[in-house]
C-alpha cells in the first residue's frame, strides 16, 4: 500500500568526517519497508549524522545510500517526497500556537489554506493536543512538543519516519504516548527509523536492531537475538549480612560458573547469567549453608551490557558478538 | 483543565489521519512566501510587547536628545526637532534591521530550518517571507515615531514628502538587512549575531548627521560622517520632508543600498541554500 519498492534504506559504505573525526566511518544498513527499524548506540556513535545524511540533510563524504530506490543526493528532492524527519531537537515554532504551526507545514507542502486548517486540525485532535492547540508551543510540555513534532512529521503521510531519539527526555506516561504512535505509524504502513539509548525502547517497538559504535555497526539482528547474545541479564543479590559476602561469592561462582561481580554496597553482588535454570540452584545452595538473603532480582540486561558485551567481545575475538547475535551485516 | 469532551462525531484516530496518503502538489514561490509572511505576522501577533521594543528606543533618543541637546545644538528645541526626527526615523529602521538576522539565526539554531529543508517548496521563500514581515514592522514603526515626532511639534513640508522617505529609509534598511541576514546564516548563536551587529551599527548611527551637524566635528570625524551612507539617507530624508529635496543625496543613497543589495542578497541565499550541505 503505497509502498513500491520492498527495501526502505539502503546503505552501504557510507562515510561522514567533521573535521580529522570520522562520525560515520563505513557504515552499511538495509532497511525493508513496512516495519520499524531500531539504530541503536551510545553518545556520538553517528546515529544522528547517519540520520541526517539518510533524510538529505547531511552530504556523504563517502559511500552511497538509496531510500526508496532514489539516491539521497541525486535524486533529494524524490526522497524528500517520500521521508519526514523528527529530529532529537525539537523543530516546531515555540512563537506559534501547535495549529499554526500544523497549518505552516501543510501550507509549505502545497495545502490550500482551507485543507491545511482541515489536516491540522484533525492531527491536533488525533494526537490529543486539542485542548492546547491555541497555545503557544512555548508554553507546551516536553511530551506535548514531541507529539506536535511528529504531528508536523506526518502532515503528509511519510512512507519512511526518521524518529532520532524521540523519548529523550520525556516522563513515563508521554514515553508511552510516544510508542503508541509509533505502533499506530507501522500498522498504517510507514517505515521508521527509530535512534534510541535505550535498549529497553528497542525492544518495544523494534523488528530488528542495529547497534553502532563509532560510526561502524558492531551488531544487528532482533532484540531477542542481541540479548541473547550477552546472556539473559543480571542476577542481583543483597545479603542480609555483609560479612557474608566472600562465602556467597564463592558459592555463586562455583554453581553459576561465571565471574562474580562485587558491587560498591558491601552487601551486594552480581552476576551476568545465561542459564535462569542455575540461578534457581545457585539461590538454594546459599540458602541452605546459611547465607542470609536480603533480596535478588533478575534484570534485564541493559544496553550498557550489551555494548560491554559487543565491544569487548569485538576487540577480543573478532566478530564472535555480531555471529552470536545473528548479524550477518558486520563486514 | 476542560470539561470533559461530550464528542457529537466519532474521534479523530491516529489511524485515520495516517491513512490519508495523497500529497498536494507543491506550492509555487508566492505561496510559500506568503506562508512565510505569515508565520511572521502570527508571531508578531502573539508578541505584541516587540512593537514596545521597537518604538521606545527611538522614543527615549526622541525626548533625550531634543530635551537635553536640542537647545545647545540648534538654538531651540524646535528647531532641533525639524533636523532630528528625519535621523531618529533613519536610526530605528536601520537598527530593526538587525533583528532580521536574529530571528533567521533563531530558526537555524533552534531545528525549524531542518523541518523546512526538508518540505518540497522554494527554499528562498523562508527569506522573502520574513523581509515582508520586516516591512510591515518598519511602517509600524516609522509611524509610531513619526506621531511622537509630531507630537513633540515636528513640522514636515506635506505627506507625499514623508511618504516618499519612508520608502527610501525602508529600502535602504532592506539593503542592510540583507547583511544581517548573511550573519545569521553563519553565525553559531542568534546572541552573535545581535552583538556583533550592534558594535558595528551603534558607531555607524552614532558618527553620522542624525544627531549633530557636521559642522561642529574636527576635520577627521567630519570626513568620515561625509562618506557615512547613514549621513546620506538621513540628508535625503530631511530633504524629503521638508520640501527642499537634494537628488544627489537620494540617488546616493539608491545607489549604496542597490550595491549592498547585489553584494549580499545572492550571497546570503546562496550560503543558506548550501547550509549544512558541506
Amino acid at each position: 500500500m503505497g509502498v513500491q519498492s520492498s527495501i526502505a534504506i539502503q546503505a552501504s559504505g557510507l562515510i561522514k568526517i567533521f573535521g580529522g573525526d570520522r562520525a560515520v566511518d563505513g557504515l552499511d544498513l538495509t532497511v525493508p519497508a513496512g516495519v520499524v527499524h531500531g539504530f541503536l548506540g551510545p553518545n556520538g556513535a553517528g546515529k544522528t549524522t547517519t540520520i541526517r545524511m539518510l533524510s538529505t540533510l547531511l552530504r556523504p563524504d563517502g559511500g552511497t545510500a538509496t531510500v526508496f530506490g532514489h539516491d539521497v543526493v541525486n535524486e533529494a528532492d524524490a526522497v524528500r517526497g517520500r521521508i519526514s524527519l523528527t529530529g532529537q531537537f525539537v523543530s516546531t515554532d515555540e512563537q506559534l500556537t501547535g495549529v499554526e504551526n500544523l497549518v505552516l507545514v501543510a501550507r509549505l507542502l502545497g495545502h490550500s489554506w482551507r485543507d491545511a486548517r482541515a489536516r491540522a486540525t484533525e492531527l491536533i485532535e488525533a494526537f490529543g493536543l486539542a485542548d492546547a492547540a491555541d497555545r503557544l508551543v512555548r508554553n507546551y510540555s516536553g511530551g506535548m512538543r514531541r507529539r506536535l513534532d511528529i504531528a508536523a512529521s506526518i502532515v503528509a503521510t511519510p512512507d519512511l519516519l526518521f524518529l532520532d531519539e524521540p523519548t529523550a527526555g520525556l516522563d513515563p506516561h508521554s514515553r508511552n504516548q510516544v510508542w503508541d504512535i509509533v505502533r499506530a505509524l507501522v500498522a498504517a504502513d510507514t517505515t521508521v527509523l527509530l535512534t534510541t539509548q535505550y535498549l529497553d525502547e528497542a525492544d518495544q517497538l523494534a523488528d530488528r536492531i542495529t547497534v553502532i559504535a563509532k560510526g561502524r555497526v558492531i551488531a544487528e539482528g532482533t532484540p531477542g537475538e542481541l540479548k541473547s547474545s550477552v546472556g539473559v541479564g543480571a542476577l542481583n543479590v543483597r545479603l542480609k549480612e555483609p560479612g557474608q559476602r566472600p562465602e556467597a561469592e564463592r558459592l555463586l561462582a562455583r554453581v553459576l560458573a561465571v565471574p562474580i561481580h562485587l558491587e560498591s554496597d558491601p552487601a551486594a553482588l552480581s552476576a551476568r547469567i545465561s542459564d535462569p535454570e542455575r540461578v534457581a540452584h545457585a539461590l538454594a545452595e546459599l540458602t541452605r549453608s546459611g547465607v542470609r538473603l536480603g533480596d535478588f532480582a533478575l534484570g534485564q540486561p541493559s544496553l550498557d551490557e550489551v555494548f560491554l558485551a559487543l565491544t569487548g567481545h569485538r576487540q577480543d575475538a573478532g566478530t564472535e558478538a555480531a555471529e552470536d547475535g545473528a548479524g550477518a551485516d558486520v563486514p | 483543565m476542560t470539561a470533559p469532551t461530550t464528542s457529537q462525531h466519532p474521534p479523530v484516530t491516529l489511524h485515520r489521519v495516517l491513512s490519508v496518503r495523497t500529497r498536494p502538489k507543491r506550492p509555487g514561490p508566492l505561496a510559500a512566501s506568503l506562508t512565510h509572511f505569515w508565520r511572521a505576522m502570527r508571531t508578531f501577533q502573539h508578541f505584541p510587547a516587540q512593537l514596545i521594543d521597537i518604538v521606545v528606543f527611538p522614543f527615549i533618543f526622541l525626548v533625550v536628545f531634543t530635551y537635553l541637546f536640542g537647545g545647545a545644538i540648534s538654538g531651540s528645541t524646535g528647531d532641533y526637532l525639524q533636523n532630528f526626527v528625519p535621523g531618529i526615523l533613519v536610526q530605528t529602521v536601520v537598527m530593526m534591521s538587525v533583528y532580521t538576522g536574529t530571528s533567521l539565526n533563531g530558526d537555524i539554531t533552534k531545528g525549524i530550518h531542518d523541518r523546512f529543508r526538508t518540505l518540497p517548496f522554494w527554499q528562498p521563500a523562508t527569506l522573502v517571507g520574513n523581509l515582508l514581515g520586516d516591512a510591515v514592522r518598519y511602517t509600524i514603526a516609522l509611524t509610531i515615531t513619526l506621531l511622537l515626532g509630531l507630537a513633540l511639534g515636528f513640522r514636515p513640508d506635506g505627506v507625499p514628502g514623508v511618504l516618499v522617505a519612508f520608502l527610501l529609509m525602508m529600502f535602504f534598511a532592506f539593503a542592510v538587512s540583507w547583511i544581517f541576514t548573511a550573519m545569521g546564516v553563519v553565525a553559531s548563536r542568534p546572541e552573535t549575531v545581535s552583538t556583533t551587529s550592534m558594535m558595528v551599527m551603534f558607531p555607524l548611527v552614532f558618527a553620522s548627521n542624525i544627531f549633530v551637524p557636521t559642522d561642529s566635528l574636527p576635520g577627521w570625524m567630519e570626513a568620515f560622517v561625509k562618506v557615512n551612507p547613514i549621513s546620506h539617507v538621513t540628508t535625503a530624508s530631511r530633504g524629503l520632508m521638508h520640501g527642499n529635496a537634494d537628488a544627489g543625496d537620494i540617488a546616493l543613497t539608491l545607489a549604496t543600498s542597490g550595491a549592498l543589495i547585489a553584494v549580499s542578497a545572492p550571497l546570503a541565499v546562496y550560503m543558506y541554500a548550501n547550509k549544512n550541505k558541506h
